[in-house]
């Protein structure tokens, strides 16, 4: 989904940051980002490469932290693992699950100079 | 662009007009700080200045090992916190000023510029409206929505796949917005990209047309989760096709067990009524919530 976007608007995030910072590179971005937030990691590799081009995070190093699908179970009352928003609960098969975790989508860090 | 939808900003348009540059946002930075108020020198020889920033060291020393001259900055931001900000302006306008708003998200040739031109028509001048319209090119569908006799702006957004809540705020400022009215915001055509920008709007209005296929909410998850309201579009074609109606709402249901149904057709004009009554009750509701909504202070 989108991931250009994605990519332009972390862009934003670490030119404002630089800014604030008066750094002038900025060597490694670290991400945050949820299995259910919609995010092809691949597809946001090379929109991030392509949108950081002649830009201070060029050849940055992108780093992508991959946070689990979580969601509570109403019929088990307890946590279970959701890979997708519409799957059922892996213990007893209810799709009365509420995502709890996982549709993060953050900038967490940056390494700069 | 998008290697999968074909999105990218540079080349949009409101009313043919390119889209000002965004503001810079002035949120504060974390910086990474220690507990202990300490200095001290690794064997590497990079220094930690613990109770200020601490350069050139990444978090349990995994990242950056013995980087002297950079340092790690720590951020922790939503990628879409600047689209959010802009929505959430967008949203405190649109509740001082009674006006409710809606999302209208599909793919294309679902029928929504139909749809809206029926329901402008209906509305017959009795509540007052306008729109916005998103497309990637053309300005047709606000051409359509004028000749219908509504206030209409067309956003083209070029490579993008969805508008955003910036785009939304400046096409309000231009389109002269009544207090207690309705704005309709047609999206591009896309059932991926726009679940995820949040406009400022009330509602998201998902319209699914019978001659798709009854899976598309599990093939779409993320934007039958994000829509509020259902309108299950086409409903006279119903007789001519093998869809099954009540599999499809079942579909959308497992994906967002809250989600409104209401079947309609622009053509024989079924579930119009009670499409025009949502809207009648929301556009109620948007008075009361302006009426409660504190003016915002003016400065000095």
């Amino acid at each position: 989904m989108h991931e250009m976007s994605i990519a332009e608007s972390v862009l934003q995030i670490i030119e404002d940051t630089a800014r604030v910072e008066g750094c002038t590179r900025v060597k490694a971005v670290w991400l945050e980002i949820g299995q259910l937030a919609g995010v092809e990691k691949e597809s946001l590799r090379f929109c991030f490469d392509a949108v950081t081009r002649d830009s201070i995070a060029q050849d940055a190093r992108l780093e992508i932290i991959e946070t689990a699908g979580q969601g509570w179970c109403m019929e088990c009352a307890c946590n279970v693992a959701v890979s997708a928003h519409y799957e059922p609960c892996p213990s007893c098969g209810s799709f009365q699950v509420e995502v709890t975790g996982g549709e993060e989508m953050r900038v967490k860090e940056l390494e700069v100079e | 662009m998008c290697t999968t939808c074909g999105c990218g900003i540079g080349q949009t348009l409101i009313a043919g007009h390119a889209l000002k540059k965004s503001r810079k946002s002035g949120d504060e930075m974390h910086y990474r700080v220690h507990e202990q108020g300490a200095l001290h020198v690794h064997p590497l020889g990079h220094i930690h200045i613990h109770g200020t920033i601490d350069f050139g060291a990444g978090p349990a020393g995994t990242h950056a090992p013995g980087m002297s001259q950079a340092r790690m900055v720590k951020i922790e931001r939503d990628i879409l916190s600047k689209n959010n900000d802009y929505a959430d302006q967008n949203r405190r306008y649109f509740s001082t000023h009674g006006i409710f708003a809606l999302n209208l998200v599909s793919s294309p040739g679902s029928g929504k510029t139909t749809l809206l031109v029926k329901t402008i028509t209906a509305l017959n001048g009795a509540q007052p409206l306008a729109v916005i319209e998103g497309d990637q090119q053309t300005d047709n569908d606000a051409a359509r929505i004028r000749a219908a006799g509504a206030p209409a702006l067309q956003i083209n957004t070029g490579k993008g796949c969805h508008l955003d809540a910036h785009m939304v705020g400046q096409a309000m400022q231009r389109l002269d917005l009544i207090d207690d009215s309705l704005l309709l915001i047609e999206n591009v055509g896309n059932l991926v990209c726009p679940a995820g920008f949040d406009l400022g709007e009330a509602h998201k209005v998902v319209i699914f047309s019978v001659t798709e296929g009854e899976d598309k909410p599990l093939k779409y998850p993320d934007m039958f989760r994000a829509a509020d309201l259902m309108l299950l579009s086409k409903c006279d074609l119903l007789p001519y096709l093998e869809f099954d109606a009540d599999l499809a709402v079942e579909n959308a249901r497992r994906v967002n067990p809250d989600i409104r149904l209401i079947r309609v057709s622009a053509t024989s004009g079924e579930g119009m009524a009670e499409w025009m009554g949502w809207i009648a009750a929301g556009c109620r509701n948007a008075v009361v919530v302006k009426q409660r909504t504190p003016e915002p202070e003016v400065r000095a």
